[in-house]
């Protein structure tokens, strides 16, 4: 017994678990342990965090498109626009010309502006789109003609950005001295009776000693590279540097602007004076906005105003500010819900672009392609679940069902274009061929998951159904396809999910041309909503940034809400058998 | 004109259907009763719809694309024969016909273009008349014939179930007809592009293979010295590897590590977060990640090396592998989960019983079991990356550079696919047919890819089950 007991000595490896080595070594273990599954919660808090930011970025850029600003102005319609004998018709109204009338309103509203450039570029604060909303409220009111009624006029993008804050700080102080201009319109001279503009030279020669600083250093990086061709650069950027440098330290009292310096403007009496040249106690400047009178203002009754952000590091000018800020102070400007980003078609200006056509376009492909690939799909599920022999011909459709469904669907677009537009024959660009390519790419998405949907339903159903003498078609067809329904349109919604969101296909077969009506056809040349946003994402004006970040807004909504309803389907029909 | 008919066929349908069932009813009813009959009333009717139905469907398929044809040459005759032969002016002349039947034609048509018209559509009217005849005529005959086979003996239902059988595999051939359809379009322009004589600046195969400069456009223009260098597809390739390198790189630990999460330590209501967020992340169109690779990780990229004195492209190929590797993370960490939950617990209690810790036993244990479904998860993965088109096509650059560097611009396969395709495009011209040669580099290369991961998992399944 004994000799059982005990081992061989020699065979046995004795662990001492209670020395220091051991504790240290089983701790190390336990602090890998812990390594270990942080890696896994820091994968997930990455992807998680992705998201967070991707979502956020996109409704921070988008938000703001859907707000428009629009000038609300005294407009008086002439009662010579349409002759008196066609005031009741409606096609004479509607082809009248409205642009001089919002034209005239907004001249109206800032009077004697002198200088052909100033007046354009009043009129460029309106969207070309602008007249069309008083031409429809004409419309549906002839009897406005001869009137003045206030009519909301749409702002151009770029003015319109101003609004959102993508302009310029402004800040304003009141005067000490009294000022005395010398004119009232045209390039005239303030002065005052105290060192009013003083705080200001020594903050412009601030300025430039902050550019001579910060233009030397890139001197000096570029000087480190050694590299033969910018030898040329780095001594155009000493000069510039050095140019500066004497700029501040001469002590010639004026000082001349430029669109690199922040802006310096006096407003006095009603008017504003952009300044050109500075000194202590004077400057030289020209009227943006045409002066009242050229009468003394009094200390504190006109102001320095300073557009901190350099007129050539923004999209607004000088004189755009100061006309967008006399229509806020007026009260002119209104903020509204910027209805014709649902409303209307494509279009080159950003104001008037839309998405209602891409929409439509989806829906119409999307139809398509649902009409082509839940039933295919399903009847051929059915077939390899229920009816398929086992033979070679059936494992090949499995298999390549399975690598249809990892296929690029770049080369989806490649098929279409080949068959469906060349030797088909069929239009471009149409809906009609893109709910094809779609048809066929969601096509292995939604056979596989309705033969799961079927696999999931006991056997003993049809087992039952066979019992009672049903055929094998009538116990699937009556028994089997009702139970495995909510399964197959979980896949489905999925899967057209999937097919509302997918571009690079119907880029291929020409889905992709600037389209501005509506389409009303399976045949009409069309866009869909991803293609509208890749297109408007190329374009370089800011707008129209915003205009796609609200596009992939609404993208995303109709996702949500698509794979919301596959989640509720699956919760709600769901049975545990 | 295919309104009328489908509606004809409708109607017919329905009259068939009605007519079938009431006939077998009252067939029965005669014989003593509805026992007698051998399928039920319904079926008949459904006998009598498929009867119907295919014979005006096939006279429709056949019919429609012959009498168009016919039209056509009817209305080519009036010109001379080399305007049919050529495909260009053919285009435009049958173009100016439909547009002139249509009423839509602006300026005034030639006489030889207003009798072509005339005589398209005298053809046309006279064909669609021969059709929608011979369809209806062959459909009310058809009913006729099957209403009058019914008896109590007909088995109506057995006849209608193997029309069904037969519908639901030809449903099911449409993946295989579309996989032929995928192989014969990109073949043949491959094959066109390489090997047709008359393509002026086509490459060999070798120089496309291993040609180190990709421009497809010098080949339009005959001034420019050595044509056939444009089509070197090597720095193509690079510029997908690349791209597809650094999104595995990103993807690979992180899908993993949250696989092995999810499925080994996550508590329930963990899962029930994580699982949506990696589920919504994976539904995120591409379009909208490209728009955020291409105008917030790019420049933010950017922002960064210059903070660091390095000169990065404003289209660099880091900014779009690493957004497109955050679209591949639930792709490889839904499928790791799969295959990391089918192995047996058995093999854990195993370890465990060992004394390992939980993470010595995933590291030691359950990982290298599931390693061949991993592998397969990474190859669907490259698969996906190297065929994904809008990130790269937003976020990646057009500009062919041979390097490896993640800071400079590259162009990749789709990218150029994209490029050449959108737009005017002439079928004769080697720039276009090179588009169809690079999707069939794509397709053979993913279809690589899948048929192993898939042959993979397969056996891998077998394996455990």
């Amino acid at each position: 017994m004994t000799d059982i007991a005990s081992p061989a000595a020699g065979f046995v490896r004795r662990v001492d678990i209670t020395s220091d080595a051991a504790q240290a070594r089983v701790r190390a273990r336990y602090r890998a342990e812990r390594r270990f599954r942080a890696y896994g919660l820091i994968s997930l808090a990455v992807a998680a965090v992705f998201l967070v930011v991707l979502i956020a970025d996109i409704v921070r850029k988008g938000l703001p498109a859907f707000m428009h600003h629009s000038l609300v102005l005294d407009v008086a319609v002439p009662a010579d626009l349409v002759p008196p004998q066609s005031r009741n018709d409606p096609i004479a109204i509607r082809s009248a010309d409205y642009f001089p009338v919002t034209r005239d309103a907004l001249k109206a509203a800032i009077p004697n502006i002198e200088g052909r450039g100033a007046e354009r570029t009043l009129t460029r604060l309106l969207s070309t789109g602008a007249a069309d909303g008083l031409r429809d409220m004409i419309v549906a009111d002839p009897a406005l003609i001869g009137q003045t009624v206030k009519v909301p006029l749409l702002l151009s993008a770029n003015a319109d950005l101003y609004y959102k804050g993508v302009g310029t700080p402004i800040i304003a102080g009141f005067g000490r001295g009294i000022a005395t201009p010398s004119g009232t319109n045209g390039e005239i001279t303030v002065l005052t009776s105290a060192n009013d503009f003083a705080d200001t030279l020594v903050s412009i020669k601030k300025d430039l000693a902050e550019r001579a600083r910060l233009v030397s250093l890139e001197a000096e990086r570029l000087d480190r590279v050694r590299s033969q061709d910018l030898t040329a650069r780095v001594k155009e950027l000493r000069e510039e540097a050095a140019g500066y440098r004497a700029r501040v330290d001469q002590p010639k009292i004026e000082e001349v602007l430029d669109a690199t310096l922040p802006s310096y403007l006096v407003a006095i009496n009603g008017g504003l004076v952009k300044i050109t040249k500075l000194s202590d106690i004077g400057i030289t400047g020209d009227v943006l906005i045409p002066l009242a009178s050229p009468a003394d203002a009094n200390a504190g009754d006109w102001k320095l105003v300073t557009y901190v952000t350099p007129e050539s590091n923004r999209k607004a000018t000088d004189q755009e500010v100061a006309f967008l800020e006399r229509f806020k102070e007026t009260g002119a400007v209104e903020r509204r819900l910027n209805t014709l980003f649902f409303i209307a078609g494509d279009s080159r200006e950003p104001e008037l672009a839309g998405i209602r056509g891409a929409l439509m376009g989806s829906a119409l492909t999307l139809c398509i392609t649902l009409a082509l690939c839940l039933p295919i799909g399903v009847l051929a599920a059915i077939y390899l679940e229920e009816f398929a022999p086992k033979n070679r011909l059936t494992d090949l459709i499995e298999v390549n069902i399975n690598n249809l469904a990892a296929v690029p669907s770049i080369v989806f677009g490649l098929l279409g274009l080949a068959m469906f537009l060349n030797f088909m024959g069929l239009p471009r660009s149409a809906p009609l061929v893109g709910g094809l390519v779609l048809a066929l790419l969601v096509l292995p998405t939604i056979i596989i998951a309705s033969r799961a949907a079927l696999k999931a339903v006991p056997p003993s159903i049809k087992e039952a159904a066979l019992g009672v003498g049903a055929s094998h078609q009538q116990a699937v067809f009556h028994h089997l396809l009702p139970l495995a329904m909510p399964g197959i349109m979980t896949g489905t919604i999925i899967g057209m999910a999937h097919a509302l969101g997918e571009t690079a296909p119907l880029l291929m077969i020409g889905m992709i041309a600037f389209i501005v009506d509506v389409p009303k056809g399976f045949t009409e040349a069309a866009t869909v909503l991803p293609v509208q946003i890749y297109l408007w994402s190329d374009l370089p004006e800011p707008a129209f940034q915003y205009k796609t970040a609200a596009a992939i807004m609404v993208l995303l909504v109709f996702l949500f809400v698509m794979n919301g309803m596959a989640i509720w389907l699956r919760k709600k029909f769901e049975r545990r058998w | 004109m295919a309104g009328y008919y489908f509606l004809t066929l409708a109607v017919l349908v329905l009259i068939g259907f009605f007519l079938g069932r009431y006939r077998a009813s009252a067939v029965a009813t005669a014989a003593g009763g509805r026992a007698v009959l051998h399928s039920l009333p319904a079926y008949h009717g459904l006998f009598t719809v498929a009867a119907v139905f295919v014979p005006m469907l096939l006279v429709f398929a056949i019919g429609a694309p012959v009498i168009g044809r016919l039209a056509n040459s009817a209305a080519l005759s009036h010109f001379s024969p080399d305007v049919a032969a050529d495909d260009l002016q053919r285009g435009v002349v049958l173009r100016d016909v439909l547009n002139l039947v249509a009423g839509q034609f602006s300026g005034t048509p030639s006489a030889d273009l207003r009798k072509a018209a005339d005589s398209y559509a005298a053809a046309l009217a006279w064909g669609n008349w021969l059709l929608y005849g011979s369809g209806t005529a062959l459909g009310v005959l058809a009913m006729l014939l099957s209403l009058g086979r019914i008896s109590t003996t007909f088995r109506a239902r057995n006849k209608f179930e193997r029309v069904v059988v037969v519908v639901l595999a030809l449903c099911a051939t449409v993946a295989i007809l579309t996989t032929i359809g995928i192989v014969f379009s990109v073949l043949y322009e491959t094959i066109r592009f390489f090997f047709d004589p008359s393509l002026k600046g086509r490459p060999t195969v070798t120089d496309f293979l291993f040609g180190t400069e990709w421009n497809p456009q010098a080949a339009l223009r005959a001034d420019q010295g050595d044509i056939k260098t444009a089509f070197g597809f090597i720095p193509l390739l690079t510029g997908t590897l690349l791209i597809t390198a650094i999104a595995l790189l990103v993807a690979g630990p992180l899908g993993l590590f949250s696989a092995v999460y999810l499925s080994e330590y996550a508590t329930p209501r963990v899962r029930a977060i994580a699982k949506p967020i990696l589920e919504i992340l994976a539904g995120i169109p591409t379009v909208v990640l490209g728009f955020f690779a291409a105008l917030t990780v790019a420049p933010l990229i950017r922002g960064w090396g210059e903070t660091f004195g390095l000169n990065v492209a404003s289209e660099s190929a880091l900014a779009a592998g690493l957004v497109m590797g955050m679209m591949i993370i639930p792709f490889i960490s839904s499928l790791s989960d799969d295959v990391i939950n089918a192995v047996p617990q058995s093999l854990r209690d195993g370890a465990y019983a060992l004394g390992a810790t939980k993470s010595e036993a995933i590291k030691q244990v359950v990982l290298p079991a599931a390693l061949p479904g991993i592998v397969s998860a990474f190859m669907l993965a490259i698969s996906r990356a190297i065929g994904e088109t809008m990130i790269v096509v937003m976020a990646a650059g057009l500009a062919a550079n041979l390097t490896f560097n993640p800071l400079d611009a590259v162009t990749t396969i789709t990218v150029q696919i994209k490029t050449i395709l959108v737009g005017d495009q002439e079928f004769d011209s080697a720039k276009t047919l090179a588009a169809f040669a690079l999707g069939f580099v794509l397709f053979f290369v993913t279809l690589m890819l899948n048929v192993i991961a898939l042959h993979i998992v397969r056996r891998y399944r077998e394996q455990y089950d």
